[in-house]
């Protein structure tokens, strides 16, 4: 084992007489210093417009952000929160999109990963065929599907057509379109799961799986108990990025069933319904509203992630 | 001493970067270069190729920024509501966005310009068009493109179902539809728009005919009168009956044409500024076996509208209102009217269709079509509110709840009172 040492730097730099004043204030505050830059950059970027979000969701801001605007207190929250209509819907869109998408996602993740993890002939084409689907804009992706998925001229219909199954509606559909989004979704982001998972199994020591191999532990076994456990902080990894990127899904929805999630608001999550708010109704205040009450499930859906990570390290 | 170096080098950088951050963009007043953004059109196409002339003539330099029509409309809400001065012309649908436009103060005041110039005329311009584009009582604007719902429809397949004309009413079509459809199971009778929002626009012809409109004389939502019900009974149930197999409630115009061009529909009602898709061999399979009709006649007579769907304004946050008028003066002139009328897109000038050439290249059968429209046509197709895309959501719905078999008399109900409280809301 190398030992790594680090040494600290003296607070101050041994200063000579003749040194000018600034360069010692700035010897002295170098931290603060060199942290600026990126200080300021978090706060023009990150804490103003969350800020002015906030400050737009007490109003009653619409039709234009630079028209007068009444401060209406949590008057947009009540009013948001009370939607049975559009709201809570989309609530139960978001949570549904991800978790199924994040199940398939991890499972299938999980299972392609373990099958490119032991070394085979042609390992490295197999790779980079599965990674294609990760590469493309998600945008042009759902593109690519509506076409595919068209109920008419679309290539899936064609597809059952030839084994005897008849026309789907795909995502015409008014309770066949989520799950269809769903499936584009795991189609393009599987990878990315494979692709952490793999990195985290090529990384495992052998001994452990030697050692379970010797005493005559089965292959489910070794999964289970001596893979699986060692993997967990990765597939934590995966599951938070997979997770919050599924949250927070827009271009596959928007692309595949344009504003409004469809005529009968079928894939309308609360990014898509938020855009509607504010390109569509151009009501910024409820919009804001909508987006701040978004913002505190996707933190508190990484709250509780990254404290079942932290357990799973323990 | 090494450090202090360090420092004196670093702090140099990031001086230089501030610095070099805050150069550009501190361009202020007239420039030479026009900034104009324009839709996705055939409009735009010629438009573009004519701007070398313009150039010419005036020594300015335009810059075209070209979108479609969703990302056009977002681009305006990010960059006027930033009050950004870096569009100067900009095209927009006065119908569509016309009123929270001009509310938002987003367009500027034309009333000096558009009686500067005598031989640009702005008397020549339709009294209909001028009135969208007017904002109490100013103009703010000057349409470009004008529309009116056509029939569309297939003579090869009328021929083989044994029609010798296009249909007349509403009931004729509705045979006619049902007929080819049922001769031919591979052809839709009939093809429209069928997604909630942008139906809305075609539906509005039927509403019309069947003696309906969104809004009654009183400004109370009429979406459930007797002759709104029958009206979206009779889309939603042609769609449904007629219409393609495993339709889908997502239908704007580029999905619904393309089943024409593909030569899967007999019949399709449509603004018939998007003619020339169906009429140039390399966009439509059809081409040659075209045809156009006015719109049929509901039980209250044949009531298309007819409206100005595309106008150009001036950013009022602009820094280059005199040259962007240049442009707008030139793009709208008798001449370039004539030119673009020429190529298909029907314009808003009176002078050019008096103007035998104005009309010679349409086909003739569309240039009948276009003059019954304009007699009886209404000059609105959509509700005249100011939050327009809400209010086609809500009044859009029992469309799509008669194309999917739901009650369409429930629905309708359902949408006159969110249409009522919608008006209550905007009127406060």
């Amino acid at each position: 084992m190398a030992t790594i040492t680090t040494t600290k730097a003296p607070r101050s730099a041994p200063t000579d007489p003749e040194t000018p004043g600034w360069v010692r204030w700035a010897n002295d505050h170098r931290k603060w210093l060199f942290a600026a830059p990126a200080m300021i950059f978090v706060a023009v970027l990150l804490v103003f417009p969350l800020a002015w979000t906030g400050y737009l969701s007490l109003t009653d801001a619409e039709g234009s952000v630079r028209a007068e605007s009444e401060f209406v207190g949590i008057q947009n929250y009540l009013d948001v929160l009370t939607d049975t209509e559009r709201f809570w819907p989309a609530v139960g869109r978001t949570a549904t999109f991800t978790a199924v998408a994040l199940l398939f996602e991890v499972v299938l993740g999980m299972a392609i990963a373990l099958l490119l993890w032991r070394p085979f002939k042609g390992q490295r084409w197999v790779r980079v065929a599965i990674l294609m689907p990760l590469v493309a804009t998600p945008v042009a992706v759902g593109m690519m599907w509506r076409l595919i998925f068209d109920p008419n001229i679309g290539l899936a219909n064609q597809v059952l057509g030839w084994v005897g199954i008849g026309p789907q509606p795909w995502l015409a559909g008014q309770h066949s379109a989520l799950p269809t989004t769903i499936f584009i979704d795991v189609w393009q982001w599987t990878p990315m799961v494979v692709l952490i998972l793999l990195a985290g199994l090529t990384s495992l020591s052998e001994e452990p799986q030697e050692a379970a191999r010797i005493d005559g532990a089965s292959t489910w076994q070794r999964f289970r108990h001596v893979t699986l456990p060692l993997l967990m902080p990765t597939l934590t990894v995966a599951i938070l990025l997979r997770g919050i990127d599924a949250l927070k899904t827009f271009d596959i929805l928007y692309a595949t069933k344009g504003r409004g999630g469809g005529s009968f608001h079928e894939v309308e999550t609360l990014n898509v319904y938020a855009y509607g708010l504010s390109f569509d109704y151009n009501e910024y205040g409820v919009s804001s509203t909508v987006l701040i009450l978004f913002f505190l499930i996707i933190i508190g859906a990484m709250w509780a992630l990254t404290a079942r990570r932290k357990e799973a390290q323990r | 001493m090494r450090r202090r170096a360090i420092f004196g080098t670093s702090l140099a950088v990031v001086a230089a970067m501030g610095l070099s951050a805050c150069g550009g963009g501190g361009d202020s007043g007239a420039s030479n270069t026009v900034r104009v953004t324009l839709a996705n059109h055939v409009w735009t196409e010629n438009i573009k190729k004519a701007l070398p002339e313009f150039e010419k003539q005036t020594g300015l330099k335009v810059e075209v920024t070209q979108l479609g029509e969703d990302q056009l409309s977002d681009q305006y809400n990010v960059k006027l509501n930033a009050g950004s001065s870096d569009i100067d012309v900009m095209m927009y649908r006065p119908l569509q966005e016309g009123k929270l436009f001009a509310k938002n103060k987003y367009l500027a005041d034309l009333s000096d310009q558009v009686k500067a110039n005598k031989t640009w005329d702005f008397s020549d311009f339709q009294a209909g068009p001028v009135e969208a584009t007017t904002h109490e009582g100013k103009p703010v604007g000057v349409p470009i493109i004008t529309e009116q719902e056509v029939l569309y429809y297939r003579k090869d397949l009328l021929a083989k179902a044994g029609l010798s004309e296009p249909p007349k009413t509403l009931d004729e079509l509705k045979a006619a539809a049902a007929k080819i459809k049922a001769a031919e199971p591979d052809i839709a009778g009939f093809v429209a728009r069928t997604g909630k929002s942008p139906a809305v626009t075609q539906f509005s012809s039927f509403l019309y005919s069947f003696g309906g409109d969104f809004v009654d004389g009183s400004g109370k939502s009429a979406v459930s009168s007797d002759a709104a019900k029958q009206a979206y009974a009779y889309y939603g149930g042609l769609i449904k009956e007629s219409g393609p197999a495993n339709v889908s409630t997502d239908m704007g115009w580029p999905e619904a044409m393309a089943i024409f061009t593909q030569g899967k529909a007999a019949f399709y009602t449509e603004a018939n500024s998007l003619y020339k898709n169906a009429t140039d061999p390399a966009k439509s399979k059809v081409s040659d076996t075209v045809g156009f009709a006015p719109f049929p006649a509901g039980p209250a007579g044949s009531k298309p509208y007819n409206i100005p769907s595309w106008a150009l304004g001036v950013n009022a946050s602009s820094e280059n209102t005199g040259n962007a008028w240049k442009f707008i003066e030139w793009a709208t002139s008798k001449e370039q009217t004539l030119a673009q009328q020429k190529s298909g897109v029907p314009g808003a000038r009176t002078s050019v269709w008096a103007n035998p050439e104005g009309t010679s290249t349409f086909p003739k059968d569309l240039v009948e079509a276009i003059a019954a429209s304009t007699k009886a046509g209404v000059g609105h197709d959509r509700p005249l509110v100011v939050k327009v895309a809400e209010a086609r959501e809500i009044v859009g719905q029992p469309i799509v709840d008669a194309i999917t078999g739901n009650d369409v008399a429930a629905a309708a109900d359902t949408a006159n009172a969110a249409f009522q409280k919608f008006l209550d809301d905007e009127a406060k």
